[in-house]
């Protein structure tokens, strides 16, 4: 009886799959570099203390707002100069990578469980429950995601914890949309039924059969997500609604930077182009696993 | 159309109902009593407690004190600003047409090239063109726009000292009975160099406000147009010995546009949002540097109408778009 209800793909077959997939995606020359860039973030992130010059807190207070070191009055120590309290801001911006990386995980990990639960169960039971689950969904869309994120920060307090729950719950229903429009499309196809057929209990048929046939456009909304959880918990620092200083956040570190902007360019350059390169390397990604994922595209 | 507009309206009630208890929640879901929350006061007697929570309606059971809140919307009482002791929906009418200003000049500077690099993009698709524009609109896709501003200011007025860092005009312009739209109020005024100047002050906040709704604009305009290059009907055009400028504007285009009214449409909430940024960022007198000021100052009734009435625009705005869709599209008008 078991044996009918068990579709997962054996060792050679997931090779195959994953061989097939590397061979659209990495036929897109912009997903590649956008992968390469990201892995680098990553290793950057993982080896920060022992890649970063100075520690991201210290401040130097014989070199306030030091130019980058190709200025005039540059100092080779601090490579990409210091801010306003002399703290290096390459280390800063080292740092700032784990923070970036940190928040787009757990956001899209809240997002992806709670859009998956609620989605699965709508789709699944419909009735009454579909109905008031999703219409709860089309009030968070209702709102702009930021305002909203920024209400509920106020709600909770100021943090980075909080900014992440917040975007988390502004970036949920995203998911739930997906995953319910795919349950409906797959519920009653035959292997479901056949699955039911063989005794498969509710939870089983939601997780073990219906869901794993419903990851890709999920695989590539988490993508899409990542990059929106970066861009917004930055604007949340920026601000003042998001990570708090000292922390070395990129968007924390532009808020502290404003009134310098016309001073010193590079307090304000550098934070805003680390969260540019993390985003758009993301959604190079993004754009190559869709493309790679979509079995309409791979035929034409 | 009658049965259509029900339909949306079907959903759009439920969803409005919504938002109302989000903002009814918000308050009483902030931490601290939401008596003193909501007058702005603190460290009072327990006679002045009592007296205020009766006047806000604080004591009454909470199914009560909701109703009271959806009678007194329905009459345009949004309650009293704290900072202001103004009507919170004087308030927001007196800066509503700052941000629609900036908003419908960033959504039409969005169209005027999202559109025309799509379809260019879509038409000569793979050519450096095609990846060039398409390049460029994915890093106006990744952009934030909060750091994007401040590039501008730095370049804009601080190297090249064109454009002022904020404001929507000179200080010695005046229009005593303005619409709120500086562009046309200055026109009209006659005042010699007042419409240049409100131009100056618009141009970098709507640049900045412009750049994600034209990126997604291009991106979709492309992929509307490369799918409907594929359409039978398209072939039987080329087929015929049309010119290509005749098959792609009077076949192809047309039908391409269709989606791509929807991705307008939808781009008035992430125009909201990008308001309440760049209008912080340039000090922009609308409603969205109001909400981040209203919150720092803890003018909670602002928020709270704010929360709503923002809301209640953009669900307008979408239900509009619907409907223009239906007009527009003839598989939806005829069915």
């Amino acid at each position: 009886m078991t044996d009918v209800t068990k579709s997962a793909p054996q060792g050679s077959e997931t090779k195959r799959l994953l061989r097939e997939f590397w061979f659209y995606f990495s036929e897109n020359r912009g997903a590649v570099i956008g992968l390469c860039v990201f892995l680098a973030l990553v290793l950057i992130a993982a080896f920060a203390p022992l890649l970063a010059p100075h520690s991201p807190t210290l401040q130097n207070r014989d070199a306030l707002l030091v130019p980058p070191f190709w200025e005039q009055g540059g100092n080779p120590s601090f490579l990409l100069g210091t801010d306003a309290v002399g703290r290096d801001i390459l280390s800063r911006l080292i740092f700032g990578a784990r923070q970036s990386l940190f928040i787009g995980c757990v956001v899209v990990s809240i997002a992806l469980t709670g859009g998956i639960i609620l989605g699965l169960v709508a789709g699944f039971f419909g009735g009454w429950v579909d109905a008031v689950i999703m219409r709860v969904m089309d009030v968070i869309l209702a709102f702009p995601s930021l305002l909203l994120a920024l209400v509920m920060v106020a709600i909770l307090g100021p943090g980075l914890t909080n900014a992440m729950i917040a975007i988390a719950i502004v970036l949920q229903p995203h998911f739930a949309r997906l995953t319910r429009a795919a349950v409906m499309a797959e519920k009653n196809r035959e292997y479901v039924m056949a699955a039911r057929v063989a005794g498969a209990g509710r939870l089983r048929l939601m997780f073990r059969t219906i869901l794993p046939n419903c990851l890709a456009p999920l695989i590539v909304q988490g993508t899409l997500s990542f990059s929106n959880a970066v861009l917004d918990a930055a604007a949340l620092g920026f601000l003042g609604m998001g990570a708090q200083p000292p922390t070395p956040e990129w968007g924390t570190m532009l808020a502290e930077a404003r009134e310098f902007i016309l001073r010193a360019w590079w307090v304000v350059t550098f934070p805003g182009l680390a969260i540019l390169i993390t985003v758009l390397a993301i959604n190079l990604v993004g754009d190559g696993l869709r493309d790679a994922l979509d079995p309409k595209l791979k035929r034409s | 159309m009658i049965r259509f507009l029900l339909g949306k309206l079907a959903y759009l009630i439920p969803t409005f109902l919504g938002i109302t208890i989000v903002a009814f929640g918000f308050v009483r879901l902030l931490p601290g009593d939401p008596v003193l929350l909501m007058a702005g006061e603190r460290g009072i007697t327990p006679e002045r407690h009592a007296e205020l929570s009766a006047q806000l309606g604080f004591d009454r059971p909470i199914w009560v004190q909701y109703l009271d809140f959806l009678g007194n919307l329905f009459q345009g009482d949004f309650g009293l600003s704290l900072t202001t002791k103004k009507p919170v929906l004087t308030e927001f009418l007196t800066l509503f047409p700052a941000t629609v200003e900036l908003g419908l000049v960033a959504v039409t500077l969005a169209t005027l090239i999202g559109i025309p690099l799509g379809v260019f993009a879509a038409i000569k698709r793979g050519s450096w063109f095609d990846q060039i524009s398409m390049g460029t609109a994915l890093v106006g896709y990744s952009m934030p726009i909060f750091w994007w501003g401040l590039l501008l200011i730095i370049f804009f007025s601080g190297i090249l000292k064109w454009t002022p860092v904020s404001g929507r005009i000179d200080l010695l312009y005046f229009f005593p009975n303005g619409t709120g739209f500086m562009l046309w109020d200055s026109l009209v005024s006659g005042q010699k160099g007042a419409f240049l100047s409100a131009v100056r002050h618009l141009i970098l906040p709507a640049i900045v406000l412009a750049t994600i709704p034209m990126a997604v604009i291009a991106r979709q305009s492309r992929s509307a147009m490369l799918e409907v290059l594929g359409e039978d009907y398209v072939r039987t055009a080329r087929a015929k010995g049309m010119s290509p400028f005749r098959v792609i504007s009077v076949h192809a285009l047309r039908n391409a546009l269709i989606p791509v009214v929807t991705t307008i449409g939808l781009q008035v909430g992430v125009v909201m949002a990008g308001a309440i940024l760049t209008e912080t960022i340039f000090s922009w007198p609308g409603i969205g540097k109001w909400m981040i000021d209203s919150i720092s100052r803890r003018d909670y009734p602002s928020v709270q109408g704010g929360l709503l009435l923002m809301a209640g625009v953009v669900m307008l705005v979408n239900l509009i778009v619907d409907l223009l869709y239906g007009v527009i599209n003839p598989r939806i008008r005829h069915s």
